[in-house]
């Protein structure tokens, strides 16, 4: 990757401090923290249950965190529904199961929220959408519904969709764990130009090919906490600890 | 590669059709024979008393009987017709409620075209039952006024059950979300709501509205009969199409609702730009079962006073000059609410595959 295209980290985009977040009587999240400057690209890995969607869904409040603090773009996520829908404008997240809107067509579920959230016109919204769809790479299925969409189709509308927004930062929840394989590689190339962009992402994946091109950084879960954070290099050569060696002695072992 | 095949044909001939699905097996064939026996014994007679021997003109039931043939009575519908569909209301203006029923039923027809599901029908409609009410009451514009006492027949039937569609629908669906919410008082006050209207019969309602209410209300305040009726169905079909339109709610993926948030939508952008659209597309069958569980539940009326449809059969029966005659009166009062239930139904399938398919045809259209 090319390193002038990355701008440096500046302020945090995004600040965890200290999080703490229960499922009833179960601790899903331990004292988290973790601060994502501008521009910088997180992968967050670990094994399943370790809280890594949980903690992504804390940043534009899809969960509550019970103690710590959550700063986005300098706005406290809390319990003030305008401020929480402040930050949703600024935060784009893309799902694993994709939920896109099925009735309606794709152009349609990307012009939405600019319309009816941004006030954007019509016209423009329309033609930033179909910008977008340029940009994932499927102009051509604008009129056509989710479900007549691969799943590797539907990801990229969902992609673009969350980008018509104009966020400052991406969310991406294992956006390829639902996917076949061979439509796996479309999503990934999709979401490594966005990188190359310059937009900030946080991204819960086990595509660790994806984590060694576009990471800045790797953090690392394991029972509700982060274990570990590095550099890809680092990780990936020589994890710090047992629980992360062991974790990907099992991704990478087969 | 292998060659593609035609596939092979799969309609079969008469014969084998019948053998295919009238005799099968043995209780199959028997069972085609017992349907077929049953058919040539009762069908012929029961066309005869219809059609073939039936009585069209005749100045009562006595004349009837005193034909030759013993068919059905039709002369009785014949005679009584502007009885049956406008009530007791006032001879001479007997256009006012034709009118009225007309605009009804063009107002259905408008509704049922979806290229005209536009937020301008909500105004159609607005104006359309006002004007049904100036033409029904009067008053103004030189229509000399009917107090709504004398309102009947049919065009009270279809006012009963429009009325309590337009508004029972929207007020289920408030219910609905209400059922749903988060705050404690909103969701304990339409659980209350939708338990206790659910649990106590329409009837009782109706008696309640016309016997118990006029009680509670100070001296000098009344509300007539028909508005407290009216009020009555309204609020027991919202009960009944809540809980369906919950339950279509209930079906809509959790994704959904997240997606919508994280998009940054209100609540409010989020229930009727997101949820409701697919929820009430999914409710369609049970929706519509309910409707016409409302349009037929309007004859309760008759129990409070309330002169539609069949109490104007009824009491048209009830003429020394028309005894017995009641089959034939109630074999139509059935053909009628037959008729518009039965719309319905075929309306409502057609809706569900055009909703389903429309987006499929139109996406082909655009490729």
């Amino acid at each position: 990757m090319n390193d002038a295209a990355r701008p440096a980290p500046q302020g945090p985009m995004i600040e965890i401090q200290g999080v703490s977040k229960w499922f009833g009587d179960f601790q899903a999240l331990k004292n988290v923290s973790l601060r994502v400057g501008k521009g910088q690209k997180f992968v967050v890995c670990g094994p399943s249950g370790s809280g890594k969607s949980t903690m992504i869904r804390l940043i534009n409040r899809l969960e509550r965190h019970e103690s710590g603090r959550i700063m986005v773009d300098g706005i406290e996520v809390a319990d003030d529904v305008k401020a929480i829908e402040a930050i949703r404008r600024e935060v784009g997240m893309v799902f694993q199961s994709f939920n896109l809107f099925p009735h309606l067509t794709a152009l349609e579920n990307l012009t939405l929220a600019p319309i009816w959230v941004r006030r954007t016109s019509k016209q423009a919204a329309e033609d930033l959408a179909m910008e977008l769809l340029v940009r994932v790479h499927i102009p051509e299925q604008a009129h056509k519904y989710p479900g007549q969409l691969s799943g590797g189709q539907q990801q990229r509308v969902a992609i673009a969709r969350a980008l018509a927004m104009r966020p400052k930062v991406m969310l991406f929840d294992e956006p390829t764990s639902a996917l076949d394989p061979e439509m796996i590689k479309e999503v990934l190339d999709v979401m490594i130009e966005l990188a190359e962009e310059g937009m900030t992402m946080v991204v819960v994946t086990h595509e660790m090919g994806f984590a060694r091109t576009v990471a800045d950084n790797i953090v690392f879960m394991d029972q509700g906490e982060i274990v570990e954070t590095g550099t890809p290099k680092d990780f990936f050569a020589a994890p710090k600890t047992d629980r992360a060696k062991l974790f990907l002695s099992q991704i990478l072992g087969h | 590669m292998s060659a593609v095949l035609p596939r092979p044909p799969v309609l079969p001939g008469p014969i084998e059709w019948l053998r295919a699905n009238l005799f099968s097996n043995i209780p199959n064939a028997l069972l085609t024979v017992v349907a077929l026996y049953l058919i040539w014994r009762y069908l012929p007679p029961f066309v005869n008393w219809v059609f073939i021997d039936a009585i069209w003109r005749a100045p009562s039931s006595t004349a009837c009987r005193a034909a030759a043939e013993a068919g059905a009575c039709w002369a009785f519908i014949d005679e009584k017709h502007r009885f049956i569909l406008f009530g007791t209301y006032p001879f001479e203006e007997h256009w006012r409620p034709g009118v009225a029923t007309l605009l009804f039923l063009a107002l259905y027809a408008v509704s049922a075209m979806r290229r005209f599901w536009r937020p301008w029908l909500a105004l159609v409609w607005l104006a359309g039952l006002a004007l049904i009410g100036i033409l029904m009451w009067g008053g103004v514009f030189g229509l000399s006024y009917v107090e709504n006492e004398r309102w009947g027949g049919l065009v009270l039937t279809l006012i009963l059950a429009t009325f309590g569609i337009v508004f029972a629908f929207p007020l289920s669906i408030l219910l609905a979300l209400g059922r749903r919410s988060e705050m404690p008082v909103v969701r304990s006050f339409c659980v209350i709501y939708i338990e206790l209207i659910r649990g106590v019969p329409l009837i009782s309602l109706l008696f309640m509205a016309s016997v118990v209410m006029p009680l509670f209300l100070p001296s000098g305040v009344t509300v007539d009969k028909l508005l407290r009726a009216q009020i009555a169905l309204i609020l027991f079909s919202a009960a009944y199409l809540a809980e369906v339109v919950r339950g279509g709610l209930q079906a809509i993926p959790r994704g959904q609702y997240e997606a919508a948030e994280a998009l940054g939508l209100s609540f409010g952008k989020r229930t009727v730009l997101i949820i409701l659209p697919q929820a009430l597309k999914i409710s369609i069958p049970p929706l519509v079962n309910t409707f016409i569980g409302l349009f037929k539940d309007t004859s309760l009326v008759v129990i409070i006073g309330l002169f539609d449809l069949l109490l104007a059969l009824k009491t048209a029966i009830n003429e020394p000059a028309w005894s017995g005659v009641g089959v034939e009166a109630y074999l139509f009062a059935s053909l009628v609410y037959f008729a518009f239930c039965y719309a319905m139904s075929q309306y409502s399938q057609r809706l569900e595959r055009d909703l389903s398919r429309g987006p499929v045809a139109r996406a082909l259209k655009d490729t």
